[in-house]
């Protein structure tokens, strides 16, 4: 049975009178793979920062394995960061880099030797001890980086967006390798990142956290199938959100029809949000939809298109295998357990609407722009 | 590739090649032609045999900055580290601070505080006014030093300070992460990253220190014949010209080597650093 590794109970923290953090709870689990996930300026490189040492909390505690950690300085903590740029020692070769951790520990040179091989060997950086570090690339940096941490064998290992700065193919590669590496050392792995594919492709649990705030803790499936609410739901893929009305259990009524549903719990016509994943609408006849309407744009995106609908003002995002032409007149079907009912919260109404797309996207994906906004964070 | 240069671009550096020929490469020249030549302006080595009676003070010179340099380096590396560490207010306060005896005279600053320390000077009178026997430091070769120091300090400080801002913070905090308490992160990872720097003032507080002969006459009351006391009595009399030349002539080769040897420190150990 997995045990609680890490605690954090309602952790706090302001940087020049800018709330970061506000009433933190989060457990992490021995072994596992926790990924903090959110936009810039959320607080996850905080939270980070705050479990490796880096930052002291205001308020609330920190527990490592039962005991209240908040004031061991990060030398005696047992757990190890890789960081956001990698910040290899430069007046090492990638040698003395990795050893560095165990020379500190007063290891035996014979014993050093042979881990600083194991480590170099498990990250695919055999024959490259001796070179400096400034004359590596970017993804055998970050190889050196890891190597580095993982050398110590820490409990837990720290990654702050480990993969920002590598191209897409690489970071795939390097994916992979880190969740074969997580599986292989059975070490649990702290992921920041703002990257929702990455999270939920390598991630045992979820974390979505947004100004400052957890929003959601769960399983990659939970996370996306399940989202608690409108912000969760834009973040994590694509979701039409649509203010709804919970007629009674699994009735749902939004966008003048009522819909068949699988939810329940909710009070008699309580005001709530639906969402509805793209890949969850089926396009058919008009004669044959629930709601009909004009699809306004088409986007060809390989193995689907990408279409934008206008259904009395209000423009979905439906994913079809089927070409739909622009200008068109489509009806719209959707599955009962394709309705996902959410309670209002602060989110609601600020996403899910696809009338302003493309501005919102560019924003989101742009890593470059990430980045320097988490700089200035800290 | 040589790219051609404008006109203007050309003119605008004409008053800087007169300069250098004028006051750089001319001095030079005569240095060579005086050190290479006897009273009667011939050919002779006979300034350069001349030069091996000059040996003790030669080593006396180099003995004196080496000990000003160290010192210096002992000072200022601590001092450059909590300066870098300070607030922004604090420390733009102590680089002014630290600037400030820049702006006087170095002989101005060094006659100053010979009177200080003089028999009769501050230091003493207060000393004589608590009931203490007065000390004799003016005359001492450590007075010749303690004035090296005094007047070199900043040289050393402010190079050590810069690189040591320039240090990425992301440094000591993987040091801290992997286990350095702040010793073994000075040590480890401050130390090694800031060798260009160290460097760099050792040059600065070693070459003035060697050639200094305004220090050395006011401080060492005239017990202490360093080279550039040597020197400038040579240039008194045209007659020892030649002597003087060839003693210059030899102690520019000797900064020219110790600068050399320094580069090669810095050039072996993370001057790329990638920031």
């Amino acid at each position: 049975m997995k045990n609680k590794l890490i605690e954090l109970r309602s952790i706090s923290k302001s940087f020049d009178g800018e709330q970061v953090l506000c009433g933190i709870d989060l457990d992490i689990h021995d072994k596992e793979f926790i990924t903090l996930l959110g936009p810039s300026g959320c607080g996850k490189t905080t939270t980070l920062r705050i479990i490796g040492g880096f930052e002291t909390p205001d308020g609330g505690d920190v527990f490592f394995d039962g005991k209240r950690i908040n004031d061991v300085p990060p030398y005696q903590r047992q757990v190890n960061t890789v960081f956001q740029k990698y910040a290899l020692f430069p007046h090492l070769n990638v040698y003395d880099n990795v050893a560095f951790g165990l020379r500190l520990q007063k290891v035996k040179e014979e014993e050093i030797l042979e881990r600083v091989r194991e480590m170099l060997a498990m990250t695919g950086l055999r024959g490259f001890e001796n070179r400096r570090t400034t004359t590596l690339s970017g993804g055998q940096q970050q190889r050196v980086a890891i190597a580095r941490a993982l050398i110590n064998r820490p409990r837990v290992l720290l990654l702050d967006e480990p993969l920002g700065a590598l191209d897409l193919k690489l970071r795939k590669d390097m994916q992979n390798e880190l969740k074969r590496i997580q599986h292989a050392t059975g070490i649990t792995f702290i992921y920041v990142t703002h990257d929702q594919e990455e999270a939920l492709s390598m991630s045992d649990t979820v974390v979505v956290m947004a100004n400052g705030k957890i929003q959601q803790i769960g399983s990659p499936t939970d996370i996306y199938n399940e989202p608690v609410n409108a912000f969760v739901a834009d973040f994590i893929g694509e979701s039409n959100i649509i203010d709804g009305i919970m007629l009674s259990d699994r009735r749902a009524r939004f966008a003048g029809h009522t819909f068949e549903c699988v939810d329940s719990g909710f009070s008699p016509n309580e005001s709530v949000d639906i969402v509805i994943r793209p890949e969850d609408v089926d396009v058919v006849p008009v004669e044959k939809g629930m709601l009909a309407g004009k699809v306004t744009s088409v986007t060809f995106k390989g193995d689907y298109y990408e279409i934008i609908v206008d259904v009395c003002g209000f423009k979905w995002m439906i994913e079809t295998s089927d070409y739909v032409a622009p200008e068109a007149k489509i009806g719209i079907h959707i599955e009962p357990d394709a309705i996902h009912v959410m309670k209002k919260s602060e989110y609601s109404g600020m996403f899910g609407d696809y009338s302003t797309f493309s501005e919102e996207m560019d924003h989101l994906s742009d890593p470059d722009a990430e980045v320097e906004s988490e700089e200035g964070e800290e | 590739m040589k790219q051609k240069r404008s006109l203007l671009e050309r003119a605008a550096a004409v008053p800087h090649m007169l300069w250098a020929v004028l006051f750089i490469i001319g001095p030079l020249l005569f240095v060579l032609y005086f050190a290479f030549t006897d009273t009667k302006g011939e050919f002779s080595f006979s300034n350069i045999e001349l030069l091996s009676s000059y040996s003790h003070i030669f080593f006396l010179s180099i003995c004196f900055s080496l000990v000003a340099t160290a010192f210096c380096l002992l000072i200022g590396y601590p001092l450059a580290f909590v300066m870098s560490r300070a607030k922004p207010s604090t420390q733009k306060l102590l680089t002014v601070l630290l600037m400030l005896p820049m702006w006087i005279s170095l002989l101005i600053r060094t006659y100053s505080l010979m009177t200080l320390l003089d028999n009769g000077g501050l230091v003493n009178s207060l000393l004589t006014s608590m009931g203490l026997a007065p000390v004799t430091i003016v005359g001492t070769g450590g007075a010749v030093i303690l004035g090296m120091i005094y007047d070199f300090l900043p040289y050393m400080v402010l190079p050590i300070y810069t690189s040591m801002s320039k240090l990425d913070g992301r440094y000591l905090e993987a040091a801290a992460d992997l286990g350095c308490n702040g010793f073994q992160t000075l040590f480890r990872v401050i130390l090694p990253l800031t060798v260009p720097g160290i460097v760099s003032g050792v040059t600065m507080v070693f070459v003035p220190s060697i050639s200094t002969f305004y220090i050395s006459q006011k401080l060492g009351g005239g017990n202490f014949d360093l080279i550039g006391d040597t020197i400038e009595r040579q240039f008194k009399f045209t007659s020892t010209y030649h002597v003087g030349a060839a003693l210059s002539l030899v102690m520019m080769i000797l900064i020219l080597i110790s600068i050399a040897v320094m580069n090669r420190f810095s050039d072996s150990d993370g001057e790329d650093m990638p920031i």
